[in-house]
């Protein structure tokens, strides 16, 4: 199995600069700096198919392009490391195991970008994460990796890294951009995009911890061998946080197209359900993607094996398909209540809206109010039609994509776990039976 | 000059118009409704989200749809672009629900709120709303609060339009006036209480579409629609003196800027004309103004209340039903 990103993760120290040194670190740095221009690169990743690991997927290639290059206007690369949607915590594993992993992709990015600074915006809660990230930014600037004449090529960069308050909302790309301005961090209405008027009204370049990550690699392996890992669009290696009620929770490193199956139960990664339970539901890419049932995620509408891959996943629309999203896997078995869980998740909507446009704001409220009542056993039929009239009338209408977050777990779980709302409306009494939530503090697949 | 049909009304626009802009140009029911949007207001508008429309075309040159419906007041034309409002009855569905999130939370204590019959969210909601809230839980409350001496903010009627906002910042200086909280306990809020203190704050009235912030010299004075709007002006030293009047009798019951049929104030007036000039003789009145708007303010009805067809079956039975109780 192809590892890129984590290959050295159970070296010890190689979240020291000399040890990822000696592991083959900054070598892509050299290169980029010495054997390429910055158009090379852009061209590079381009050719590497690789796409957004944030969430949306977007070519990450084509989003360089997209920059605007106004004569004597700064530009700035601003690493997304907000990481906070339910169910993936990919970023702050990679950033706390290997740091210069981001700092070197940072670096290379930024030269390819014509950035002369730039930011790492890391979530308020990782504050652990952020002071290893200092002391590695620390090391890079004494190694002369960073700040004035990197390398003796003539190429200065300055990075920071700058911890937000702790909010969902600023990892939308502008609401970031907003925060780290030090404004209230509310997503900008759009047009104009960050790659014209983004950080200080210039243009701007977000993406994600480990697409940034992965920028090292294919400057060292060449584009088209990059692309050649993964199948079809979806190339390359994808961390994925996996958790819920398997075996061996924690983050893999997959390539791109590996069954669902395999990593479902194979022993190399999740090891299958655990106490040998049945799989009920999976939430493919964090909370935000649509919940699929267990028959229906391992195997197409078309009976046609699942691949951990963006076009295998979201096949069939979301009427029989979900999405990667940005690779938090949950798994829930026989005994999860699916409409608590959503209860659950449209709570943390609620809390986390920016409250600037009236459907998000007023709408996640309502839902998780609604939701409560299925809870409380006294919720009846009409009801889930509300849940499902709100929820259509969110989606599509906000200012950023959080409203849509919200609205695809509510829709998805009516679409496919109909009965079981109905089942709470039907038999209140049963509602005491439905297991709550423990929160188990020794099975932090992170911090231990 | 850019060319864009609008429920298949054509009309051409200078560069760099919206499309709500140029929905008024043409005028008529296909003008979206705006509730935070301000022409005098940098950046206003986006928010509220009443005014989206569909874009079926996007131009001449990439005539793909726009997958969503977007906002007009914020959405610039391109030439070729086809745009579906009142055409469209998904879109129409659509701003109804809109307006039903705006109103799940509002108060609807217009009997004794001084911005009935000049309140755009009952225009709205008379124009779009459920006759029936699906919303059954208890409305979220805040405190009231003065803003200086002469303006009150009730927040529970606040739509979070950010128009005051705006004010403060583009029209005031010195900015103690914002949004504190997030989501659905956003509010607006004086820094730690501050007054806002400035010769211009009394605009903020002016631009709230709702009866949140409410002028403290006029509250419960009158009705609206009892007052009759004259135009009046004085030399002013600090605005441009241009009013309209309220008047009961020969008194001034209240003076706020002059409004356009979309609730644009002409130019922003000062606070000394607007809270301390309340003698007829401070003022050269120049005659009565029209008020055009469709609201009670305007005629004492709403004209879509003529089309309801009332059961009256139906009606009796919900008469004896609430008899029974
Ligand atoms: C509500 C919301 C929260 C988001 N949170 C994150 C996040 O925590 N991390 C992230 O990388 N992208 C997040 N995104 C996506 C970003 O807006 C943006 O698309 C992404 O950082 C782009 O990077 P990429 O192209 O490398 O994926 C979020 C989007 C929304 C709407
Ligand atoms: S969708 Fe929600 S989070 Fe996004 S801008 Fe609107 S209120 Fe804010
Ligand atoms: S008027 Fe356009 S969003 Fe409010």
């Amino acid at each position: 199995m192809k590892r890129l990103l984590l290959q050295h993760i159970d070296v010890p120290g190689i979240d020291t600069l000399s040890v990822y040194r000696e592991h083959g670190g900054y070598k892509a740095l050299e290169k980029a700096l010495k054997d390429m221009k910055p158009d090379d690169i852009t061209e590079e990743v381009k050719k590497s198919g690789l796409r957004g690991r944030g969430g949306a997927g977007f070519p990450t290639g084509l989003k360089w392009s997209f920059l605007a290059k106004p004569e004597g206007v700064e530009r700035y690369l601003v690493c997304n490391a907000d990481e906070s949607e339910p169910g993936t915590f990919k970023d702050r594993f990679l950033m706390s195991k290997i740091p210069h992993a981001l700092i070197e992709g940072m670096i290379v990015s930024s030269f390819a970008l014509g950035a002369k600074t730039s930011y790492i915006y890391i979530r308020g809660e990782l504050l652990y994460v952020y002071h290893i990230l200092e002391k590695a930014i620390a090391e890079a600037y004494d190694a002369g990796l960073l700040g004035k004449n990197i390398m003796g090529s003539g190429y200065s960069l300055d990075l920071y890294v700058h911890p937000g308050g702790g909010a969902y909302i600023c990892g939308e790309e502008t609401a970031l951009i907003e925060s780290l301005e030090g404004k209230r961090g509310n997503p900008r209405i759009k047009p104009p995009f960050p790659a014209v008027k983004g950080l200080w009204q210039s243009p701007t370049v977000v993406n994600n911890v480990e697409t940034i990550s992965a920028v090292p690699h294919i400057v060292n392996m060449g584009g088209d061998a990059y692309a050649a890992i993964g199948v079809g669009k979806s190339t390359g290696t994808k961390l994925i946080s996996a958790c819920g009620h398997i075996k061996k929770p924690g983050v893999y490193e997959i390539e791109l197209g590996l069954p669902v199956e395999e990593f479902l139960f194979s022993d190399e990664y999740c090891g299958g359900i655990r106490n040998d339970k049945k799989l009920k539901a999976v939430v493919a890419g964090g909370s935000s993607v649509p919940i699929l049932p267990g028959e229906l995620f391992l195997k197409t509408a078309n009976g046609e094996p699942r691949l951990m891959s963006y076009e295998s996943l979201s096949d069939g629309g979301f009427a029989t398909g979900t999405m990667l999203g940005s690779g938090g896997f949950i798994v829930m078995d026989e005994d999860t209540s699916v409409v608590k869980n959503l209860w659950n998740f449209t709570r943390f909507y609620h809390h986390e809206s920016c409250g600037q446009c009236s459907p998000c704001r007023e709408g996640t409220g309502w839902m998780e109010k609604v939701l409560h009542k299925f809870l409380e056993g006294h919720a009846n039929m009409n009801d889930i039609d509300l849940l499902w009239d709100i929820q259509s009338k969110i989606e599509g209408k906000t200012i950023c994509p959080l409203g849509e977050a919200a609205s695809w777990p509510v829709a998805s779980a009516i679409r496919h776990f109909r009965s079981e709302f109905e089942d709470y409306v039907k038999n209140p009494q049963k509602i005491k039976d439905v297991k709550h939530y423990y929160r188990v503090n020794n099975l932090d697949p992170v911090i231990n | 000059m850019p060319k864009v049909t609008i429920d298949n009304v054509s009309i051409e626009v200078p560069e760099g118009t919206t499309i709500l802009q140029a929905a008024r140009m043409i005028g008529g029911n296909l003008v979206p409704p705006a509730m935070c949007y301000y022409t005098k207001l940098d950046t206003s508008g986006g928010y509220c989200r009443t005014c989206i429309v569909k874009v079926t075309q996007g131009s001449e040159r990439d005539p793909r749809p726009m997958p969503k419906p977007v906002v007009s007041c914020r959405t610039t034309v391109m030439d070729g672009m086809v745009v579906e409002n009142i055409t469209n009855e998904e879109l129409v569905e659509a701003r109804k629900g809109v307006v039903e999130f705006l109103l799940i939370n509002h108060p609807l204590d217009c009997p004794v709120c001084d911005q009935a019959g000049e309140c755009h969210l009952q225009d709205l909601s008379y124009e779009n709303g459920l006759s029936k809230s699906r919303y059954e839980f208890k409305r979220r409350e805040f405190e009231m609060h003065d803003i200086g001496d002469k303006i009150k903010l009730h927040m529970n009627r606040c739509i979070l339009c950010y128009r005051c906002v705006k004010v403060a910042d583009q029209v005031c200086d010195g900015r103690v006036h914002g949004v504190i909280n997030r989501g659905d306990v956003a509010e607006i809020s004086t820094y730690i209480q501050n007054s806002v203190d400035n010769d211009f704050s009394g605009n903020m009235i002016d631009v709230c579409p709702v009866g949140a912030l409410t002028d403290k010299t006029f509250r419960f004075k009158s009705r609206v629609w009892f007052a009759k709007p004259m135009d009046a002006h004085r030399n002013c030293d600090k605005c441009c003196g241009k009013v309209a009047v309220w008047l009961s009798g020969d008194d001034i019951l209240r003076v706020t800027g002059r409004k356009d049929k979309y609730g644009e104030v002409e130019d922003w007036i000062c606070n000394d004309c607007r809270f301390d000039k309340k003698q007829k003789s401070d003022w050269v009145i120049e005659g009565p103004r029209n008020i055009d708007r469709h609201s009670v303010i305007a005629q004492n009805k709403y004209g879509v209340l003529k089309q309801l067809k009332i059961d009256v079956s139906k009606q009796k039975q919900i008469g004896e039903k609430a008899h029974n109780k």
